[in-house]
């Protein structure tokens, strides 16, 4: 009986294989099984949720293991050269945080890797077909950056003195070489989704592409260049949370002046590095342009226009709260009450280019509103809405907050040079020429044709940029062998301040969000520019609600995972600063009862 | 009073009056005083602008230990103090009531249509389509402008737009025509600096000939009832429409720049 089933068997698949190799339809169904399937499904959040969390979250991950090397060797270098030991200690202890962040940038590369290969296997197909090459160069250095990585970290100790101290910088500036390799590579598949080379077309086989042109396409040097700046950027601001972290969590004295010192230096690097990034922004907004037209203009006048103005109000948070550190800040510092009087005349400015900088060209209004202006444009305040009025908003708050910085780093020095009254006045008088021609072009510009109001911006740039060098060059002239006025009271800081630099990470990373959302958004319905159109039920771009809700998801799965990166670095190593007796002063969030550490 | 005004509570009391102030009424009623046209600001700016002087508010009686000491004074008095205890039991009660005020008012049913972001600058195409024939807009130039024959243009242009403009973008190109209160959004004001002199003239061809169902998937809905004009006009009158907007207007239309453009607006 079982034999005569099996013989059925046989002869069924036997016909089945006859019946196949005859019909041509069921022949196409066997092709059609075994040609790359599109897109895959993923529940609840569909294939561009997941896709969307993935990348965002490897890349939130990625700036800070890339941002924080580059201080991390720079604070080494000054400690070696200053023989300051707190940069040593300072650095070690950024790169220690690295080592735990360098793992769940990896988790979530492959994550994003996965993804990719199951919910978009068409696109996939084509971007490792042009990348192979490149993604097993990505494979190999992203090995040597591991191990350098680790040699850098665990033989911190070992090469402590002489000139192992130096062979231990230089693994520093190697860990850094192939960090800004790995994200150049990167950046050249993100960036070929965005500008692939105009000979590609929707016909051409991805195989025949070649490599470099690939690579070296329109957008993909201003995308390094803005990431560079942005990395260091939002590394520093992570790092200065870190401190403000561990301020708060301070049970000494010691403990609570050292993470000040590293707060107010995480702090100092994003602002300055936050100071250079709209130019590199222009750059890449600019070759946008030049790429195609109508993507620059989705981007900056048509539907993603708005992102503008949300990304205009969220870095005025960061320049009121960078400033306001600062501010507070100079009240532990002996002097600095001769410069309080003026913040607020400072802070009058900040707001103001906020308010400009933030009126949208086109405004939200009711019908009735609507009739009032006449259309969507204020004939009023519709001359605050164009970018001759938001670039010299945002150009005067770069030279506010630099003199800012300015009197935050005079406040305990008096001069002793025979010309520090000229040199101060030199500077003042820069400072005035700046404001002066910033304002000149900003007016002149209504005056002019499109064409040549873009030209201005230029002028307005340089003259910001040659204040912040020049000034700062004769700061450090009038400043040498200054007199000190008090020495800074490190941890004698406000709680509140601390709270500044938590919003200054959480603006960072959220604007990362929005604006990686603008950058890879204004492909729309394609996911290689005008080559591979989206066919998914996703292709559609998704409403401003939508891509806030995706980023702040984004930005609370990262926060949340760095907050825990923070607690296991407390966890790894107890810093050696801290002292055993020094008790916490009355004002401590910790009971006096409790042990110091 | 001067120490009334001395102090930072109070500052903050008249510097969030004052701006509510100027921004309501002070930027629609004090142009025109000096010959500018102006209209009330709408809410959501008033709001993004309120709230930016908050946030520089809050900046300020923080950034210093003894103002902001002094200015949690009252607050703090408002709150333990034991003579103030009617005052408390006023706001305890008015607080929560206007927190439920304004819930209710934005949550009520309006038969006004919901508030919407519109984008102005809709991205035009590489190329169209007019009346079967294919024109690249990419550094398309106005055709009539090399004839050398403008004043004839501008005459063909005035007669068409008065043909076929006028109703909506009124007789002073300003977006008031007689039909224009029936539209939302309302028809472009051409005399606004924000409306064609940022644009190229190729793109107000596109805009033309294409009209409101000629928009962009993206953005939508757009809403607009500018009728495609391909329909019934000739290429040629389209042209001499867009150098009449110009000449009318005295404004300049957006030239290409050599290399690419490289605009921000």
């Amino acid at each position: 009986m079982r034999r005569q089933n099996r013989l059925g068997m046989g002869i069924g698949m036997g016909m089945a294989l006859v019946a196949l190799a005859f019909d041509p339809a069921l022949a196409f169904a066997q092709e059609a099984a075994g040609a790359v399937r599109e897109y895959g499904n993923f529940p609840w959040l569909g294939a561009r949720g997941a896709i969307w969390i993935a990348a965002e979250v490897h890349l939130m991950f990625a700036a800070f293991v890339l941002g924080v090397p580059i201080f991390g060797v720079v604070a080494e270098a000054i400690g070696i050269w200053s023989k300051d030991e707190r940069y040593d200690r300072l650095a070690k202890e950024f790169i220690r945080l690295l080592v735990i962040a360098y793992s769940a940038t990896a988790i979530w590369g492959a994550v994003l890797t996965f993804f990719l290969i199951t919910l978009y296997p068409r696109f996939w197909a084509h971007l490792s077909a042009v990348f192979e090459v490149s993604m097993w160069v990505y494979v190999g250095l992203f090995f040597l950056e591991s191990f350098t990585l680790y040699l850098y970290y665990y033989g911190w100790d070992h090469w402590k003195t002489g000139r192992a101290k130096l062979g231990h910088l230089w693994l520093g500036i190697l860990l850094n070489v192939w960090g800004t390799i790995v994200m150049f590579i990167a950046d050249s598949w993100l960036s070929y989704m965005m500008s692939p080379p105009t000979a590609v077309t929707p016909d051409t086989a991805p195989e025949t592409v070649r490599l470099w042109s690939a690579i070296a396409n329109a957008t993909w040097m201003p995308i390094n260049i803005h990431r560079i700046i942005a990395n260091v950027v939002f590394g520093g601001s992570v790092v200065a949370a870190y401190a403000a972290y561990r301020f708060l969590a301070a049970r000494t004295q010691e403990e609570r002046a050292h993470y000040d010192w590293m707060g107010y230096v995480g702090n100092f690097v994003a602002i300055s590095a936050l100071i250079i990034l709209p130019f590199a922004g222009y750059y890449l907004g600019r070759e946008v342009y030049e790429y195609n037209e109508p993507m620059g203009i989705t981007m900056m006048g048509g539907f993603m226009s708005w992102l503008w103005i949300i990304q205009a109000f969220l870095i005025g948070v960061l320049f009121l709260a960078g400033n306001y550190y600062l501010w507070v800040g100079m009240e532990r510092i002996p002097g600095a009450e001769r410069f309080q009087p003026y913040t607020k005349w400072l802070l009058l400015v900040l707001v103001t280019g906020v308010i400009v900088w933030a009126t949208p060209h086109t405004m939200i209004a009711s019908r009735e509103e609507l009739e009032a202006m006449g259309g969507s444009h204020h004939p009023f305040l519709g001359v605050l809405g164009v970018m001759s009025a938001k670039n010299t908003a945002v150009n005067l708050m770069i030279l506010t907050t630099f003199l800012s910085y300015l009197m935050y780093r005079r406040a305990n020095k008096r001069p002793v040079v025979a010309w520090a009254r000229t040199g101060s006045m030199v500077q003042a008088a820069i400072f005035l020429a700046a404001a002066a021609v910033v304002l000149f072009y900003g007016i002149y510009g209504y005056y002019v044709t499109a064409i040549v109001r873009i030209g201005f911006s230029v002028y307005q740039v340089l003259a910001v940029l040659t204040t912040i060098i020049s000034v700062m060059i004769l700061d450090m002239l009038v400043l040498r062998g200054a007199e000190s006025r008090g020495e800074i009271r490190w941890g004698q800081m406000p709680v509140r301040s601390q709270y500044a630099l938590f919003v200054l990470v959480v603006t960072f990373t959220w604007l990362m969000g929005l604006m990686g959302f603008a950058r890879s958004g204004i492909r729309q319905h394609w996911h290689i520019w005008e080559v591979m159109r989206d066919t998914s039920p996703w292709a559609a771009t998704p409403a401003l609600g939508y891509a806030a809700q995706m980023i702040s998801a984004c930005v609370l799965i990262f926060l949340g995972l760095i907050a825990f990166v923070f607690w296991l670095g407390g966890l790894i190593e107890k810093p050696a600063l801290l002292p055993k007796a020094t008790p916490a002063p009355a004002a401590s969030p910790v009971p006096a009862t409790m042990p110091a550490d | 009073m001067r120490e009334l005004l001395k102090h930072p509570f109070w500052q903050a009391v008249i510097i969030v009056v004052g701006s509510f102030v100027l921004f309501e009424f002070g930027v629609a009623y004090l142009p025109p005083l000096l010959g500018m046209k102006s209209a009330p600001v709408p809410n959501s700016v008033l709001l993004q602008y309120m709230l930016t002087v908050l946030v520089g508010l809050l900046v300020y009686v923080s950034d210093n230990e003894q103002r902001w000491r002094r200015f949690k004074e009252p607050l703090h008095a408002v709150l333990v103090d034991p003579g103030k205890r009617a005052l408390r039991m006023v706001l305890l009660v008015a607080v929560p009531l206007l927190v439920g005020f304004v819930t209710y008012d934005q949550l009520r049913p309006s038969v006004e249509a919901p508030l919407g972001l519109r984008s102005i600058h809709p991205a035009p195409p590489g190329q169209i389509t007019f009346r079967g024939k294919t024109i690249v807009l990419a550094r398309l130039e106005n055709p009539l402008r090399a004839d050398g024959s403008i004043a004839e243009d501008y005459q063909v242009g005035k007669r068409v737009y008065y043909q076929n403009c006028l109703p909506c973008h009124g007789d002073p190109l300003n977006g008031r025509g007689h039909y224009a209160h029936g539209f939302n959004p309302a028809p472009l004001d051409f005399t606004d600096n924000g409306t064609i002199p940022q644009l190229t003239e190729s793109f107000v061809f596109w805009r033309v000939a294409k009209g409101g169902p000629g928009l962009p998937k993206e953005g939508t809905p757009w809403n607009s009832a500018m009728p495609a004009w391909e329909e019934f006009l000739t290429e040629e009158e389209i042209w001499s429409v867009i150098i009449f907007l110009y000449e009318q207007t005295g404004w300049t239309p957006r030239t290409w720049e050599e290399a690419a453009e490289g605009a921000e607006e």
